[in-house]
């Protein structure tokens, strides 16, 4: 069953993945591509047993930031116009290719030599309980210097956004 | 064992989904004309039967599957389909962590009256919610319309806007209660606090005093909690873009908004949607604000014990179940009409207002719950230790 569903989501997930660079001539079946290669990657992580990091994906990645990713584009209008223009550098699409497929045969390579079966994990393990002490005692340090990154984000946003309404 | 945990919750789940949303098309109509001073549906008739206008619904049914399904020139074939689909399965599936009750043993099986009791229980409903945006922005792209166009605008900017808030809202209620499961919000709403208890830990009252004991608040949600519980359901309702948030919808401006294209039962799937919603709501406040399916001041261990004796303890923990069903679902439709009359009552919100009121309003408020529980939290356990 576990290992039905893996192959299921590895092939959603890599198969809309291909979509998303595939769809050259409508950036919205791309970014439609991305939300389901995200939903796949959720259901990835719930057989790995990291619940919390699954929900967390769908809501914010697939829940949010994609769907700002839709919003530009119906601003845009982006309708099949073919405005990636990758279609006229074909020197450009060789080197993409030439590294995409390197390291595909080097993490394919990695891999395949650390094999390892379902984890086996205790009772508790992923849940927003285990996870939340982890958070706030061993890597709290590394939680505070996020937020005040992500603080700076915002601050830097707001100046950016005001100096144009000014 | 656990399969029929899951059956009387699947039953209850169904239960709610088919009675509840073609009945709230009639409570919704007759609500509304009480309001207007109109009489309300009254027309639709079987043999001269009328039934107060009950038969609405079915002609409703009737009328939306025999009509014919349009797709226009120019659209997105495929997102066209599945969008009604993407707008109206996330509210069905949403219901699945609610808990209609608690647990009970009876005839040596152990029922669960909540289909997936999930570790992270209302983050479930909220990362559910957030798929259901695209159901309403791919429409109104699907479509080739641009009246459809700007209403997919104003959905994502409406959504995205008020999931912000609707997350951080309830933060302090997830602070006091220690978990996201609503089964354990549930169980610890049953619990009450003594009103004047501060009194005696601060020492104004010598310990054991007779009267402190009497004055007991049950610790619902909306007690500890009483401004978010404004706050979330003002959020939700803006999720769920129906008057006085229905700026996407705004017939005055853009003729129907994102499901301008849509004829037939795939626009009745997205008016069903909008409804099961309406459910959902009142549910998660129920659950999260309103004691679940608790009555106060009348917890369910000691109630179960003490019908016991007189019903035997299969039938007491049944009679306790049905009980729990009832006084969920009863404040669940306070709630449902406490929705319909903020709908009739309200003109829509300027697109600007409804932007403000997420931003401006409702998202400063609810960081300053989070630091003003926090404190609270601190002062209570320093002053009962």
């Amino acid at each position: 069953m576990r290992t039905a569903l893996f192959w299921i989501f590895s092939v959603m997930a890599v198969g809309s993945a291909l979509g998303v660079v595939g769809s050259l001539r409508s950036p919205m079946n791309s970014a439609l591509s991305l939300v389901v290669s995200m939903l796949a990657l959720a259901g990835l992580y719930v057989l790995l047993e990291a619940q919390f990091v699954g929900l967390i994906q769908v809501m914010v990645y697939a829940g949010a930031i994609v769907v700002l990713f839709l919003f530009v584009i119906m601003l845009l209008n982006l309708r099949g116009s073919g405005a990636v223009g990758a279609e006229s550098q074909p020197i450009m699409k060789a080197i993409g290719a030439i590294v995409a497929a390197g390291a595909t045969f080097w993490l394919a390579r990695t891999l395949a030599s650390a094999r390892a079966p379902w984890p086996d994990v205790d009772e508790g393990f992923g849940t927003t309980r285990a996870i939340g002490e982890a958070l706030y005692t061993d890597y709290v340090l590394s939680v505070q210097v996020a937020g005040v990154l992500l603080l700076a984000g915002i601050v830097a946003a707001v100046v950016l956004a005001k100096k144009k309404i000014d | 064992m656990a399969t029929s945990t899951v059956w009387v919750a699947i039953f209850l789940f169904a239960l709610v989904l088919l009675a509840f949303a073609p009945i709230m098309t009639w409570v919704e109509r007759k609500q509304s004309a009480l309001m207007q001073d109109r009489i309300g549906a009254n027309r639709a008739s079987i043999l001269g039967f009328k039934a107060l206008g009950l038969i609405h619904p079915l002609a409703d049914v009737i009328k939306m599957i025999t009509k014919e399904d349009t797709v226009p020139t120019g659209a997105h074939r495929l997102l066209h389909f599945a969008s009604p689909f993407i707008a109206v399965v996330p509210a069905i599936i949403s219901f699945a962590v609610i808990p209609y009750g608690g647990t009970y043993e009876m005839w040596g099986a152990h029922v669960s009256l909540c289909v997936a009791d999930l570790d992270y229980g209302v983050l479930y409903v909220f990362a559910i919610g957030s798929i259901a945006t695209y159901g309403s922005m791919l429409a109104g792209w699907a479509g080739n319309n641009n009246f459809g166009m700007l209403g997919s605008i104003r959905v994502s900017a409406q959504m995205i806007s008020y999931e912000v808030a609707l997350g951080i809202t309830v933060v302090g209620l997830f602070m006091i209660f220690g978990t996201l499961k609503l089964t354990e919000m549930g169980v610890m709403q049953q619990e009450t606090f003594r009103l004047f208890g501060f009194l005696e830990h601060l020492g104004f009252v010598a310990h054991g005093t007779g009267w402190i004991d009497w004055v007991t608040i049950p610790m619902w949600g909306i007690v500890l909690q009483p401004l978010p519980f404004f706050m979330f359901l003002t959020a939700l309702m803006a999720e769920n873009k129906r008057a006085p948030f229905d700026t996407p919808e705004g017939e005055s401006e853009i003729v129907a908004g994102y499901f301008i294209e849509y004829s037939g039962m795939k626009f009745g799937l997205y008016m069903m949607g909008e409804w099961i919603e309406v459910v959902v709501i009142s549910a998660l406040l129920t659950a999260m604000f309103l004691g679940g399916w608790t009555i106060p001041w009348l917890p369910e261990g000691p109630m179960i014990a003490a019908l016991t004796p007189v019903l035997g303890e299969n039938m007491a923990n049944l009679a306790a179940m049905v009980l729990a069903v009832h006084v969920f679902l009863i404040k669940v439709v306070i709630l449902i009409w406490f929705q319909m009359l903020i709908r009739w009552s309200m003109p829509r919100f300027r697109y600007d207002q409804v932007m403000n009121l997420g931003w401006k309003i409702l998202l400063p408020l609810s960081l300053a719950n989070i630091v003003i529980t926090a404190l609270g939290i601190l002062i209570v356990q320093e002053v009962t230790r």
